[in-house]
C-alpha cells in the first residue's frame, strides 16, 4: 500500500466497525467494545499520521482518486490543511468519547446498536471532511445526521423521542435547503466536483444563481450549525441524547456539518464576498449574546451546556467571518478548543448523572467532596470556556477579540467580552450548585465514576490546560495550514486539480 | 402455516397472494441481477424483494412473514449486505485503488459482464431488501405493553 492509500481509510474503518459491531456484538459478548476501541484508536492514529504525511506532500495537499477515476469525472478525496485539522479534532474527541461510553453505556440496553450508530456518525463526519465532491458531501452529511437523530432518541423516553422528532424535522429541512442549493449549482456548472465547480464559477457570468444558492446554503448550514435564529432544535436535542452523544453532537457534529461545510463552500467554492462575511459576523455575534443570556436562566445542567454550545459557535463564526488571517486563526483555534472543553463538560455532566441520577441543578450540591476528579476537571473546563488564562479558551477568545479590534469592529469586540463574562457567570452557577455547598441527604452514598470515564475526562482536561501551546511557533503549522487553505479562497480549485492530474 | 392461518385477510386476498408472491420475489431478483444491463439495480430490486415479504405479511398476518425472515435474521443479513459491499469496494485495493473494478469487464450487455458491478448490486439488494423489511417489521412487532 502506498502512503496516500490511508485517505479512504477514514471512511472505511468506521463503516466496517459499524457493521462488524452490529454483527459480532450479537454473538460474542463485549466484542463490540473491543472493535470500537480499536477502530477509534486507529482513526486517531491515522489522522495524526495524515498530518505528518501532509508536511512532506508537494503543495501541502493530497488528492485520492476513488476507483482511479480522474476528477471531475470521478469522486476524489482531498486532504489539505483544513481537512486534516478537522480530522484530528473529530477523531480525537471521538476516541475519548468512545472510551467514556465503554462504561457509561452500561446503563442502557443494546450496547452494540449504540456503537453501530456511533461509528456511522463518525463515518459521516470523516466523510464530509475528506470528500472533494459536493454531492458526496451531502451523502455523508445525511449519514451523520440520520445516525444522530437515532442516537438522540436512544433512551426512548417520551421526552427524548420528542426531541429527536423535532431534531429530525429541522435537520431534514436543513438538508432540503442544502440539496436544492447543490442542485442549482449542478445545473449551472454541470459538475459536482468541488474544485471543478470553483473553476467554472470563477469565469462563468451569472446574475442571480450565486446569491440565491448562497442564501440556501446559509439557511441549510446555519440550521446544521445552530446559529441564532436557526437554533431552536439544539437545546432540546443535545440534552436528550446520552451524555457521550451530547459530547459528540455539541463537540464536533455541529462544527463538521455546519461550520466546516459552510467554510468550505463559501470560501473555497463560491468565494467569500464582503456581504457573506458581514452576515456571518452578524449571525456570530447574535448567537454569542442571545444564547448566553438564555443559558443563564437554565436549571438543567445539560440544557445549560447546550445553550453555551450555540454561544461558543458564535465566537467561531465571528472569528472566521472577519476574514483576516488573525480572525480566521482565532476562529479555528476556538473551534478546536471548544470541541475539547465542551465535550469534557458534557462528559462531566454525564458523570454527575451517572453517579447522582439527576442533572437538575436544584437537586445536586456538594458533589465536589464525593467526586473529586469530576469536580476538578469540570472546574478546568469551566475556566477554559469562560476564557480565563492560562487555559486554551483564553487564547482563542483573546485572538478573536484582538482581530475584531484590528479590523475596527470595536462593537463586536465588546460583545465578545460581554459574552465571555456572562459565560463565566453561568459556569459559576454550575460550580456553586453542583460541586460546592452542602451535600443533600439522598446523595450521601454516591461514588466516583469508573476508570474508563475518568480516563477520558482527565485526558481532555490535560488538553484544555496545554491547548494554548498550539500557538508556539514549532506547533503553529497545525493551525497555520488550515488558515492558509481558507485564505487561499477559490484558488483552491487550481491547487486540487493540479494535484489530481499527477 | 400459510394454508391454515387464521389471521390475515379474506380467502380471496390469500389465494391471489399465494399465486403472486413468488412472482414478485422472482421479479425483484431479476431486477437485481440485471441491474448493470437494464434499468433498475440493487436498490430498486431490493425494494421489490422487500415488498414481496410485506405483501405476505399483509395477507397472512405477521407470524407467517416472521417465520420466513425473523427480526434477528433481518438485522444480521442487513449487516452482512453492508459488509459485502464494503469488501467489494476494498477488493479494489488489489488493483491499486479503493473501489477499483478489478474483475474482467466482459462484453457489454452480457449478463456476466461489468466486473464487480453485479456483485455490488447483489450486496445492495440484500441490504436494501432486508433493511426495508426490517423497518416494516419494527412498525408491526412493537406493541403497546398490556
Amino acid at each position: 500500500m502506498k502512503a496516500i492509500d490511508i485517505i479512504p481509510l477514514f471512511v472505511i474503518i468506521p463503516l466496517a466497525a459499524a457493521f462488524l459491531t452490529s454483527l459480532a456484538g450479537r454473538f460474542i459478548r463485549r466484542s463490540s467494545e473491543v472493535i470500537i476501541f480499536i477502530a477509534s484508536l486507529a482513526l486517531l492514529g491515522f489522522s495524526v499520521y495524515a498530518r505528518f504525511l501532509l508536511n512532506s506532500a508537494p503543495g501541502r495537499i493530497l488528492v485520492y482518486k476513488i476507483g482511479g477515476w480522474v476528477p471531475p469525472f470521478g469522486i476524489c478525496m482531498v486532504i489539505d490543511g483544513l481537512s486534516v485539522f478537522m480530522l484530528v479534532t473529530v477523531n480525537l474527541i471521538a476516541f475519548f468519547v468512545a472510551v467514556y461510553s465503554l462504561s457509561y453505556m452500561n446503563q442502557y440496553t443494546d450496547k452494540p446498536k449504540f456503537f453501530t450508530l456511533f461509528s456511522l456518525m463518525v463515518c459521516g463526519m470523516n466523510g464530509v471532511i475528506v470528500t472533494g465532491d459536493l454531492f458526496n458531501l451531502f451523502v455523508f452529511l445525511e449519514i451523520a445526521s440520520i445516525a444522530s437523530y437515532a442516537l438522540v432518541a436512544f433512551g426512548t423516553e417520551a421526552e427524548e423521542l420528542e426531541a429527536s422528532f423535532k431534531y429530525a424535522i429541522m435537520g431534514s429541512v436543513a438538508s432540503a435547503f442544502i440539496f436544492i442549493g447543490i442542485a442549482f449549482l449542478y445545473s449551472f456548472t454541470s459538475t459536482l466536483n468541488m474544485a471543478d465547480m470553483a473553476r467554472i464559477l470563477a469565469y462563468k457570468q451569472n446574475v442571480w444563481v450565486i446569491p440565491f444558492v448562497g442564501v440556501l446554503f446559509l439557511m441549510g448550514f446555519g440550521l446544521k450549525s445552530a446559529l441564532v435564529p436557526f437554533h431552536a432544535w439544539l437545546p432540546d436535542a443535545h440534552p436528550s441524547a446520552p451524555a457521550p452523544i451530547s459530547a459528540m453532537l455539541s463537540g464536533i457534529l455541529i462544527k463538521t456539518l455546519g461550520v466546516y461545510s459552510l467554510i468550505r463552500i463559501f470560501f473555497n467554492i463560491i468565494g467569500s464576498t464582503h456581504g457573506y462575511l458581514t452576515i456571518l459576523m452578524f449571525l456570530g455575534v447574535a448567537s454569542m449574546l442571545v444564547a448566553v443570556v438564555l443559558a443563564l436562566s437554565q436549571w438543567d445542567l445539560k440544557r445549560l451546556l447546550a445553550y453555551h454550545s450555540i454561544s461558543q459557535i458564535g465566537y467561531v463564526v465571528l472569528g472566521i467571518g472577519l476574514g483576516t488571517p488573525l480572525g480566521v486563526l482565532g476562529g479555528l483555534f476556538h473551534l478546536f478548543n471548544h470541541s475539547v472543553f465542551k465535550s469534557l463538560l458534557f462528559l462531566n455532566s454525564g458523570s454527575v448523572d451517572y453517579a447522582a441520577g439527576t442533572r437538575d441543578l436544584k437537586e445536586t450540591g456538594g458533589l465536589g467532596k464525593l467526586m473529586p476528579v469530576t469536580a476538578k476537571t469540570n472546574l478546568i473546563a469551566s475556566m477554559a470556556i469562560a476564557g480565563i488564562p492560562p487555559f486554551n479558551g483564553f487564547f482563542s477568545k483573546a485572538i478573536i477579540i484582538i482581530a475584531c479590534l484590528e479590523k475596527g469592529f470595536t462593537g463586536y469586540a465588546i460583545c465578545a467580552v460581554i459574552g465571555s463574562i456572562l459565560t463565566l457567570a453561568s459556569f459559576m452557577k454550575v460550580q456553586k450548585f453542583v460541586f460546592l455547598g452542602e451535600i443533600k441527604d439522598k446523595l450521601k452514598n454516591i461514588k466516583e465514576v469508573p476508570f474508563a470515564m475518568l480516563f477520558s475526562v482527565v485526558c481532555l482536561a490535560i488538553i484544555c490546560v496545554l491547548g494554548g501551546l498550539m500557538l508556539l511557533p514549532s506547533l503553529r503549522f497545525f493551525l497555520d495550514d488550515a488558515v492558509a487553505v481558507i485564505l487561499r479562497g477559490t484558488s483552491y480549485a487550481g491547487v486540487v486539480l493540479e494535484a489530481a492530474s499527477k | 402455516m400459510i394454508n391454515n392461518s387464521k389471521t390475515g385477510m379474506t380467502l380471496i386476498v390469500k389465494t391471489i397472494t399465494r399465486l403472486t408472491v413468488g412472482l414478485i420475489l422472482l421479479f425483484g431478483i431479476y431486477i437485481i441481477l440485471h441491474g448493470h444491463v437494464s434499468p433498475g439495480g440493487g436498490f430498486a430490486g431490493g425494494v421489490i424483494v422487500a415488498l414481496s415479504f410485506v405483501h405476505l405479511m399483509l395477507a397472512f398476518g405477521k407470524d407467517v412473514a416472521v417465520a420466513k425472515v425473523s427480526k434477528n435474521m433481518a438485522s444480521n443479513l442487513e449487516s452482512i449486505g453492508a459488509m459485502m459491499f464494503l469488501l467489494i469496494a476494498l477488493s479494489g485495493f488489489l488493483g491499486g485503488s479503493f473501489f477499483l473494478n478489478v474483475l474482467a469487464k466482459g462484453s457489454p450487455f452480457d449478463l456476466l459482464s461489468a466486473g464487480t458491478i453485479p456483485l455490488s448490486n447483489i450486496a445492495i439488494g440484500i441490504k436494501v431488501g432486508v433493511g426495508l423489511f426490517a423497518i416494516f417489521l419494527a412498525l408491526v412487532v412493537l406493541e403497546r405493553a398490556k
